[in-house]
């Protein structure tokens, strides 16, 4: 096998993409790292410590992996989907009925599930660890932030499919912003806020209104969350996965004793 | 026997005994830490919940919510938390004790090693993207996502229920107002969760298990994260059913098993109950039981304590750590003393001004 590669790993066209050697030798493992874009996320050594699957329990690792299978498999479904009340519904109907052996909904859905819960177990494990104090405050900040942006993905997921588990689920969870304190119709201090008899808060301007594009779950909410679901919030949790990851070497690297 | 161990269990996980059970459970977990962190606790834990669970398939009501595609990750999400606060645990009483007789902790003493990247780590990675890969494309093979009937805004499900990741704060609707169990308590939890770093004063227990150092942040963090996050999701997916009514895990979910609501205000209980008269015209003089409770506990109780038996913390703290820290166990305590309140007293709300919306 060694013998078979050999003349390839010798061509231009290998070296122009891998510029360091084969052997195993601490400067080609060194390099291996170095050379490569999606490698060098990580140091070129790391502690015994964060190796440990006991101690890590890899759902950071997980998290991540999880969000790129929902990247693709999103991706996919996005070809097949039109985020309209008229066709949704009917779209995921095709999409089950017409795909032999589909499984990238499934895949979809079981993994946002997953990742739920894998940046949950996360958390707990960096807390359990004592990893937030020093320096590594703002990391774990970052990192809050980010399993908000994980519920909220999966939120405005949800409501995609248009079926009654959708809508309604949906408008159980937005009917909390109804009762925002001054910005929702029927929340604490709402009446307050009028000139003259005129309510500036009513249900056709409040904070669920504004989070609906509607006073009910309806075709505005579906365009709403089909636009945060796939483009809005996933830049945004793009962006600070990429600070949180960078964080995590500037920090110090894989939490273990200072 | 079957039936009534079924009834048994159908009365144990009543909420009020969940809770109060749940919460025993945990701290008797963690105060007798060394024996329930031995192999053998977790095994016999997993051995005896798939001899129940295998048992329990064949009641047609616990199967037919348990088997919910949607609800095995609840299934998921029991065992690994189970299982990690397990390991976490175990690692913490070996460090305790290799701490004890002055050894560094485990990851201490793997921390002095230095590994290349490539191909330790990477390779680690890997399998475990491989292996989770392998394991979802399964699922997705045997399991179908769920579709139900098109939307109707005119058919109300009953029950209607959020993604079961906010079942827990739905779970608090029983006890809160919207504004406070859908708007005010997540928002104090996500900035009480940035706000741990900068309030944990303690600098011990920083990248290792441990439970000794830090015995109050780890004991919080039990309670708050098991207690009440994870336990309220598993008690709004299996045990609510339609009406938000309790429902034991063999019981079936009749539509019609309504809960007698015989709730009452404080402001009742004072003017009506105790001084025997009818409720004052004025909003303010009717509440006004309730607002002086809760001014004294937001704004008396912190300097109050500060200043006696909390002073060797305040010190420790400085005033704004203090305060902040103190104002957001005062949130996350009216949780449990509303529960209380609601179980012992039939509570309704402390403050009820439904004119204005604001009921706490």
């Amino acid at each position: 096998m060694q013998k078979l590669l050999d003349p390839i790993r010798k061509t231009q066209l290998w070296r122009s993409v891998f510029r360091h050697g084969y052997p195993d030798t601490p400067r080609n493992r060194t390099l291996a790292v170095l050379s490569n874009v999606f490698l060098h996320l990580h140091p070129v050594k790391v502690r015994r410590s964060g190796l440990r699957l006991s101690y890590t329990w890899c759902m950071g690792g997980l998290t991540f992996f999880l969000f790129l299978i929902e990247t693709i498999t999103g991706l996919l479904l996005m070809f097949y989907y039109r985020p309209t009340a008229e066709w949704a519904f009917q779209d995921i109907m095709g999409l089950r009925e017409h795909v032999p052996i589909g499984i990238m909904r499934e895949m979809h859905r079981w993994a946002a599930h997953m990742m739920v819960i894998t940046v949950w177990l996360h958390m707990y494990r960096v807390f359990l660890t004592g990893s937030y104090k020093p320096p590594r405050e703002f990391n774990w900040n970052v990192g809050v932030i980010l399993l908000v942006l994980t519920l909220l993905l999966s939120f405005t997921g949800y409501l995609l499919p248009w079926d009654q588990l959708a809508v309604w689920a949906i408008t159980v969870g937005s009917n909390m912003a109804r009762a925002t304190p001054v910005l929702g119709h029927e929340g604490p201090g709402a009446a307050f806020v009028s000139f003259g008899g005129l309510d500036f808060i009513h249900a056709g301007d409040d904070a669920r209104f504004g989070l609906l594009g509607g006073r009910f779950v309806g075709e505005g909410a579906l365009l709403r969350f089909y636009v945060l679901h796939c483009v809005g919030i996933p830049l945004a949790a793009a962006t600070l996965m990429a600070i949180h990851f960078w964080r995590v070497r500037k920090d110090g690297g894989i939490s273990g004793p200072l | 026997m079957g039936d009534t161990l079924r009834s048994l269990i159908d009365w144990l996980f009543e909420p009020t005994r969940y809770f109060l059970g749940s919460l025993v459970a945990i701290l008797a977990v963690l105060k007798f830490r060394k024996f329930f962190s031995l192999p053998i606790v977790i095994i016999a834990f997993f051995v005896f919940g798939t001899v129940f669970f295998v048992w329990a398939f064949g009641d047609p009501d616990f199967n037919l919510i348990v088997t919910k595609p949607d609800n095995i990750p609840i299934i998921i999400l029991i065992a690994s938390v189970v299982f990690f606060s397990w390991l976490s645990l175990r690692r913490a009483v070996i460090n305790d004790e290799r701490t004890k007789r002055g050894e560094p902790t485990l990851e201490g003493e793997d921390a002095k090693r230095k590994v290349f990247t490539w191909p330790d780590l990477v390779y680690t990675e890997f399998i475990c993207l491989i292996l989770f890969t392998a394991l979802l494309v399964i699922w997705s093979i045997v399991i179908a996502a769920p579709l139900e009937e098109p939307a109707e805004l005119s058919r109300t499900p009953n029950p209607s229920k959020a993604p079961w990741y906010f079942l827990g704060l739905q779970e608090l609707l029983v006890y809160f107002d919207p504004w406070i169990a859908g708007v005010l308590l997540p928002g104090f939890i996500i900035v009480g969760l940035c706000a741990i770093p900068y309030l944990d004063v303690n600098p011990k227990g920083n990248g290792y298990y441990t439970f000794d150092e830090r015995p109050f942040a780890v004991g919080f963090f039990w309670i708050g994260f098991v207690l009440f996050w994870v336990s309220f999701v598993i008690l709004g997916t299996f045990l609510r059913g339609p009406n938000w009514s309790f429902f034991g895990p063999f019981e079936y979910w009749n539509l019609h098993k309504l809960e007698p609501m015989v709730n009452v205000d404080l402001s009742t209980y004072v003017w009506v109950h105790f001084l025997d008269r009818p409720l004052p015209e004025s909003i303010l003089l009717r509440e006004s039981p309730g607002i002086v409770l809760l001014l004294g506990y937001f704004l008396v109780l912190p300097p109050l304590l500060g200043k006696t038996l909390l002073k060797g913390l305040f010190a420790q703290m400085g005033p704004a750590r203090y305060h902040i820290f103190f104002h957001m166990m005062l949130w996350f305590g009216l949780i449990p003393i509303k529960m209380l309140a609601r179980w012992v007293l039939n509570l309704k709300y402390i403050v009820g001004i439904p004119e204005y919306f604001f009921n706490v």
